[in-house]
């Protein structure tokens, strides 16, 4: 591989897959999982050993079709979109490991060759929006991969299209908004790539074109990221999705809004502006602030497994936006490690919810207990260390994310977002112990039948070893993550922060 | 002010189409009015780019030797435009995944109206 072209290859790799699965599966339909397997494969181990080439290195740039920049569009791999590509890229990978087996009981076997087809697009709209330089070229990728979800979101149950519909309304507004705030911008510095663009707006100052543009592209990709009160299509889209699509995009999707929300906030208006020209900083993290306490306390009154933890989604984007908000280097950390923590918890979350459907047929809370767990001893394990990580206990990776975030609201003087960190942890422990409690103590309601042929009953029967063990991987990573936190954040997350907070040393 | 207002007049009336576009997302009970309003709105935003890149007494982008390259104001600037030829396309697909889903929506629920819809999934078990 030649380095300079780095940028470009994860998109390009699941774009032109993308187009390749139709035309290769046609004759056999298989080939359509591993040649998405293949691809996100390959895409990983691109987006890892980037990480490193760009750390040792500085960043990567790549023009295409050689046109210079700001005239052409410029794709930028710097520390930032080098850590966002390798979490979604290793995160999908994991997901989609799991994958065949669910897309194979939820989808009838016809739509499995378009169904991988749109999780490609997908992901080449992700990868794309991280790694390209230029304003409008992310609204391009935005709209391929929103298309791409509402397609995938539009295959699960019965329900799923009217949800898929609501998530097209607002996804549809959302990349309007930012169209517009883009357009704005446009007009005001005659530019769309970001790193003239931040050589622009320090001259144009606090003028109120560029005020309006930046209230609009936030705007846009709030409601994508989903940050409370733009979440209104979140908990629809992941409950009634299918289990592949809902585990692609907890994790992934509302981290490319995130991911955004820091480039356009950090890299390009730069911290004087969010912080001292208007507050958007102060805005983000009290929308952040309400949007943990709302999320945490929507989840405790949920009843089906998957909805519970679209609202915990809910609460921890207010995380990663909080982090973002808090505007300090101790708050940016704690969103990025979050961003990672989120990424690997709320996938294995997710596909325990999924091998639940699978084994048990249903994934009601009110209808799980010790019976589950018995079947499904491994399963209900790493539900539980995910969980652990959910509240934040201290050997996996949430604590540490939460850790910083606490640290950066004392820094701040913020006591009312300390307190708010503090009080989402019970919340979290009261909806997370809820299903845990049930798993482990509520003893089975067998009819007496059922009873006298025990032995029968308790046999073991968990997920084949394709579902199980990427849901032990992300497990066990969440632990490694949380042991290993020192050398991921003195490595690499410091290595991202900004200019102006690069100096502070948490 | 009078300045103000007469000279974007273009923009008001943009604006209003966006207001007419989100009236009709927000308020229509219809889903497919809804897909109406959705287009009005990023017809609006089209416009609003076509808009913003137009001149008075400029021609079109293709150096021309009695003009000469010195002098910009006499040329348009093609750029925004060309952004919207992938605006529309976007703008396309958009309506043709709505209208598919509105297709699927119908064969399940055999309403579009959003009220009777919600009413219908709430009596719905899962």
């Amino acid at each position: 591989m030649i380095p300079t072209n780095a940028p470009a290859l994860p998109p390009l790799l699941f774009l032109f897959t993308g187009l390749l699965i139709p035309l290769a599966a046609f004759k056999l339909r298989r080939l359509a999982y591993w040649l998405a397997l293949a691809a996100t494969a390959a895409a990983s181990a691109v987006a890892v050993s980037n990480i490193f080439r760009v750390l040792d290195g500085g960043a990567i740039h790549y023009h295409f079709g050689g046109w210079l920049p700001p005239i052409g569009i410029e794709y930028v791999l710097d520390p930032l979109s080098a850590f966002v590509t390798s979490v979604i890229n290793v995160i999908a990978l994991i997901v989609l490991i799991h994958a065949r087996r669910t897309v194979e009981a939820d989808l009838p076997e016809g739509k499995h060759v378009p169904y991988y087809a749109l999780v490609m697009l997908m992901m080449a709209g992700f990868n794309g929006i991280v790694v390209t330089g230029d304003f409008f070229n992310v609204y391009v990728f935005l709209e391929i991969c929103s298309l791409a979800l509402y397609g995938l979101v539009a295959v699960g149950d019965r329900k799923s299209p009217v949800a898929a519909f609501r998530y097209l309304v607002l996804g549809m507004i959302g990349g309007c908004f930012y169209l517009l705030g883009v357009g704005f911008l446009y007009m005001s510095s005659g530019s769309l790539n970001m790193a003239d663009l931040k050589a622009i707006l320090p001259v144009l100052g606090a003028r109120p074109e560029v005020i309006v543009a930046l209230a609009f592209m936030l705007l846009g990709f709030g409601l994508k990221m989903a940050l409370f009160p733009l979440h209104g299509w979140l908990p629809d889209a992941y409950t009634y999705a299918p289990t592949a699509t809902s585990s692609l995009m907890a994790p992934i999707g509302t981290k490319i809004g995130a991911y955004v929300l820091i480039r356009i906030l950090y890299f390009v208006f730069g911290l004087g502006f969010i912080t001292k020209t208007v507050p958007a900083a102060t805005i983000i993290a009290w929308l952040s602030a309400a949007a943990i306490l709302y999320g945490s306390i929507q989840a405790m009154a949920q009843d089906e497994l998957k909805r519970m933890l679209a609202f915990s989604s809910v609460a921890q984007v207010g995380y990663i936006g909080l982090g973002i908000g808090l505007a300090n280097a101790w708050g940016l950390v704690g969103a990025l490690l979050h961003i990672l923590n989120h990424g690997l918890m709320k996938a294995c979350l997710f596909l325990v919810a999924g091998n639940f459907r699978m084994k048990l047929g249903h994934s009601r809370i009110s209808r799980l207990d010790q019976e589950a767990r018995r079947r499904m001893p491994w399963s209900t394990a790493a539900f539980t260390l995910a969980a652990l990580s959910m509240i934040g206990l201290p050997p996996t990776v949430g604590f540490f994310s939460k850790w910083y975030l606490a640290w950066g609201s004392i820094r701040n003087g913020s006591w009312v977002f300390l307190a708010v960190i503090l009080v989402s942890s019970l919340l979290n422990a009261v909806y997370f112990f809820r299903v845990v409690e049930r798993l482990y103590l509520k003893p089975a309601d067998r009819p007496p039948e059922a009873e006298k042929s025990g032995a029968a009953a308790r046999v073991r029967s968990e997920v084949g070893a394709s579902m199980l063990i990427p849901t032990l991987v992300l497990a066990a990573a969440l632990l490694a993550a949380g042991l290993l936190n020192a050398f991921i954040v003195k490595g690499v997350l410091l290595k991202i922060l900004p200019p102006g907070l690069a100096g502070m040393n948490p | 002010m009078s300045d103000f207002l007469v000279g974007h007049y273009f923009y008001w009336f943009v604006f209003l189409l966006m207001t007419i576009g989100l009236f009709g997302i927000v308020l229509k009970k219809n889903l497919i009015k809804k897909v109406i309003g959705m287009s009005i709105f990023q017809v609006a935003i089209i416009l609003f780019f076509v808009a913003s890149a137009s001149k008075w007494g400029a021609t079109v982008p293709v150096l021309d030797p009695k003009l000469g390259a010195a002098d910009t104001a006499k040329y348009i600037n093609p750029l925004p435009h060309c952004l919207m030829l992938t605006a529309i396309v976007v703008g396309v697909a958009t309506s043709g995944v709505a209208f598919a889903l509105i297709i699927s929506i119908w064969r399940r629920f055999k309403t579009l109206d959003e009220p009777e819809l919600l009413a219908k999934m709430r009596h719905d078990p899962d």
